[in-house]
């Protein structure tokens, strides 16, 4: 059978009963997943000064802290009398004005690891700080729900552990015409289409190319399905932006996909803080703006749940170089217009109450987050994907 | 010896072997060979970068002159990633197969990270000395190494703070393996090393007034115990010897363990813990041979790299590219993703690094191109981090094929397929390569080279 008769047929369900039991599973249409939800994941790697995006403006404390950093009251978007947007983000304070975002304050975990890798693993894994986790919490719903790798897509060269399960992992792929091209060069094409798919085992040689077809066929689908659409909205020319372009040209044309993971780099800011983090959080901001706006005109953004995290927020107190250093908890942004709880989910961190570092004490774990979504968005059971049991807050 | 089983040996001790160099081997007896990969590694190379500058700075160091510090800290972690580079080329080249194989082992069994040069290429070396030595003295010497008593919070555990970190991953992954022993045992464990500490320099030092004297009980004994007598107690428990014959096994032999060859190996390595011993036990036995034993296991991505290196040596023009590569194959050597180190098997292989996997040979070897933008790192600013060109592109690697071709001058096809795959090859695969049995060496080398089947050895 050659490749593209081995697609045909592998679409049909009916012809499945012609292949060894494990080879028909790589039917492309994935029915354990059949809802049209999506959650898009975005993390503002390096660590993002969440004290300076959501701003506790009449906070004394705040001021004391921040002599040279502390954000004015006319610089920011208000929300409230008492807490303000930072200015870059206005397309955020639209959503917040619209119903459409809700701003979970103070998110952490217990015993806080300050360090970016190990920090931005326990996020990616859903481990405690004591807990060495080798899989995602994304990667684990694949396999929990025995989806695709294609379910979860990254956009970019390479796989991060959010997407990494224990049986199954998700796919990286920041631009699915040259994802496609790889499989179309010379040698590599050549034993795609040589090779003999009702001989394959289930020893390791099997399962070679058993992930060499996965990679190749979804290759082939993530290009052709996602090139059926494309966008009317501009978007603008940063790099971030380009990622979620393409993933809103993903959801847009109607690929399977129920899970994307983008990052925007650049927030360890130790050293004069305030230009370059109102330049990233623009790029942030605006790129979400258009991102939004695509999924509204094609309908798609009532099914489309967003999540932003950090690994860790600042410490309170700024340093000497004009900048803050790595602290502990910080807030996660949820955007969607399904959201069960709107604008606030709870107060501001209290900043009279630190640790002994300096830092915030976290009101609510993270993986109370993680739950809520898996629950009620990606609707699997939490309690098989996450290692513990976590309150639902029921925020989705 | 048969060519496949010179070609079995070398895969597993070392990173496969050229035709040529197999051919010539087969006249000889397989003790022969095995004694001389052991007569090979009797004295091995340490791994070692030029660090005399550093090591002068951090010996004067004063630890209030803290831009002193902070400029040595960064200096430290840029010479981490040289002698990351040092030790792939040295992988690449060495004629110490044997104790560099075992090292690359034991560096993901003794896992460890460290950004401090001077420690850590010590720890590096202190893996070299004792891989094929014995396994009691190795465990008391990593334990006193700077680089794991930092990793682990030796250093931390004091009398009147204990930090039962080392105490639990010694028992844990070191030695004994899950559930073999109590919390209790740790907690007492964790006393036991108390006040173990090394000198700026990395050199062990016993600080008395935070070592904890009374009496502990431990796995059963009861008795006024230090590290040493801890790890003594640990070794006589014939669990120990089990724990490390299996993941010897599944190393060298086979994923799939073998209940009947992992005892047989126990209670050999129980008698002694020497680890030489074991292995020249494993190399010379007449089941490490079998059929069900050779092309089985999935190449780890600098097995899949050094071996491709030692077919058709290369040379990467910037470094930092062999860097990139080691990330996106997921085997970043010097970075474990954790103290449980890589997981090996068919954790290597995922849509992204299979695809990686089969496209590099003509990367590397052919001037082929691929989409590989760099991940930015957490430090990075906004620039670096979101630099990318999103295209395919060209490495810059020059391939030495007049190496090749003058090694593999009398080689058939024929023979260069049995020596790049060991595995059994898939039926449509198969027909496909005998098609192309009369093509040029090079293009069939890098066309095997790009087999599913290339990635196991």
């Amino acid at each position: 059978m050659n490749r593209r008769n081995f697609l045909k047929q592998a679409s049909l369900a009916s012809t499945a009963m012609f292949l060894p039991k494990f080879v028909s599973g790589f039917n492309l249409i994935d029915s354990a997943v059949a809802t049209g939800k999506k959650l898009v994941i975005i993390q503002l790697s390096g660590g993002n000064d969440g004290l300076n995006t959501v701003v506790p403006f009449r906070n004394d404390i705040y001021h004391k802290n921040r002599l040279s950093l502390a954000q004015k009251k006319t610089n920011l978007i208000g929300i409230t009398d008492e807490i303000g947007f930072h200015e870059s983000l206005i397309a955020h304070s639209n959503l917040y004005n619209n119903g459409e975002l809700c701003v979970v304050n103070n998110v952490g975990y217990p015993n806080p690891n300050r360090s970016h890798f190990r920090s931005t693993d326990i996020w990616h894994t859903g481990s405690g700080a004591d807990e060495y986790l080798q899989s995602g919490w994304i990667g684990r719903y694949l396999d929990v729900t025995k989806s695709k790798s294609l379910n979860a897509i990254e956009v970019d060269d390479s796989l991060s552990l959010i997407l990494k399960g224990e049986m199954t992992d998700g796919m990286a792929t920041k631009n699915p015409k040259l994802f496609f091209e790889t499989t179309q060069a010379p040698y590599f094409k050549k034993v795609v289409e040589h090779h003999d798919d009702a001989h394959l085992s289930e020893h390791n040689l099997g399962y070679l190319y058993k992930t060499m077809v996965t990679a190749s066929s979804s290759a082939k689908y993530i290009y052709e399905t996602s090139k059926t659409f494309t966008t009317k909205t501009t978007y603008p020319n940063t790099e971030f932006s380009k990622q979620l372009k393409q993933v809103g040209q993903f959801i847009n044309s109607g690929l399977q996909t129920k899970v994307y993971y983008a990052s925007l780099g650049g927030f360890d800011t130790h050293a004069n803080q305030a230009n370059k983090q109102k330049r990233l959080l623009k790029v942030y901001d605006e790129a979400m703006a258009a991102f939004i706006k695509d999924l509204k005109q094609q309908d798609s953004f009532k099914d489309t749940l967003i999540l932003t995290f950090s690994e860790f927020g600042r410490r309170v107190q700024q340093n000497a170089a004009n900048g803050t250093d790595h602290g502990t908890s910080n807030q996660v942004f949820l955007i969607g217009n399904q959201l069960k709880k709107q604008g606030f989910y709870n107060p501001m961190a209290d900043l009279s109450n630190l640790d002994s570092n300096g830092d915030l004490k976290y009101d609510i774990d993270f993986r109370q987050i993680y739950t809520s979504v898996l629950n009620n968005w990606l609707e699997v059971d939490a309690k098989k994907v996450m290692s513990k049991s976590f309150m639902d807050i029921n925020i989705v | 010896m048969t060519l496949q089983e010179i070609v079995h040996l070398y895969n597993r001790v070392g990173f496969g072997i050229s035709s040529s160099e197999a051919t010539n081997l087969k006249s000889q007896s397989r003790t022969q060979i095995v004694s001389q990969l052991f007569e090979a590694s009797r004295n091995f190379e340490p791994l070692s970068i030029d660090i005399s500058e550093l090591t002068t700075t951090l010996k004067g160091l004063k630890m209030k002159d803290r831009k002193k510090a902070r400029a040595l800290f960064k200096e430290s972690a840029k010479k981490i990633h040289e002698m990351n580079i040092a030790w792939l080329y040295k992988l690449g080249n060495t004629e110490q197969l044997l104790v560099e194989k075992m090292t690359l082992f034991w560096a993901n069994h003794f896992v460890c990270r460290d950004e401090n040069i001077v420690h850590f290429q010590q720890y590096q070396n202190t893996l070299r000395t004792h891989a094929l030595g014995n396994f009691k003295e190795f465990v008391v010497a990593i334990s006193k190494e700077a680089s794991m008593m930092k990793y682990l919070n030796t250093r931390q555990n004091k009398k009147q703070k204990p930090n039962e970190n080392f105490a639990r991953e010694l028992m844990e992954l070191f030695t004994l393996g899950r559930d073999e022993y109590s919390e209790k045992d740790i907690k007492e464990a964790a006393r036991a090393f108390t006040g173990w500490n090394h000198s700026i320099m990395g050199d062990f030092r016993f600080r008395r007034r935070q070592h904890d004297y009374e009496e502990k009980t431990f796995l059963g004994k009861t008795g006024n115990f230090d590290g040493d007598v801890i790890i003594e107690i640990i070794l006589q428990q014939k669990k120990c010897a089990q724990f490390i014959c299996e993941k010897i096994y599944r190393y060298f032999v086979n994923d799939q363990l073998d209940d009947s060859r992992v005892s047989e190996m126990t209670e050999l390595f129980y008698e002694e813990y020497d680890i030489e011993k074991l292995m020249r036990f494993v190399l010379t036995s007449d089941w490490f041979y079998d059929e069900k034993n050779i092309g089985t296991k999935i190449k780890s991505p600098v097995e899949f790299l050094i071996g491709i290196h030692r077919v058709v040596p290369m040379q990467f023009e910037k470094e930092r590219e062999l860097v990139y590569l080691q990330k996106l194959l997921g085997q970043h050597l010097l970075f474990p993703p954790n103290v449980a180190g890589w997981k090996g098997g068919r954790n290597w292989i995922n849509p992204n690094t299979m695809m990686l996997r089969l496209r590099l040979p003509s990367v590397l070897l052919a001037n082929g191109e691929i989409a590989l933008d760099e991940k930015g790192e957490f430090e990075d600013d906004f620039q670096r981090f979101n630099n990318k060109r999103n295209r395919q592109r060209k490495l810059k690697v020059i391939p030495d094929w007049e190496t090749f071709q003058s090694r593999e001058k009398n080689t058939t096809t024929e023979q260069l397929q049995q020596t790049l795959l060991t595995s059994p090859l898939n039926r449509g695969t198969k027909e496909y390569l005998e098609k192309l049995a009369d093509q040029d060496l090079k293009e069939f080398c890098i066309q095997l080279m790009s087999l599913p089947e290339y990635q196991l050895c």
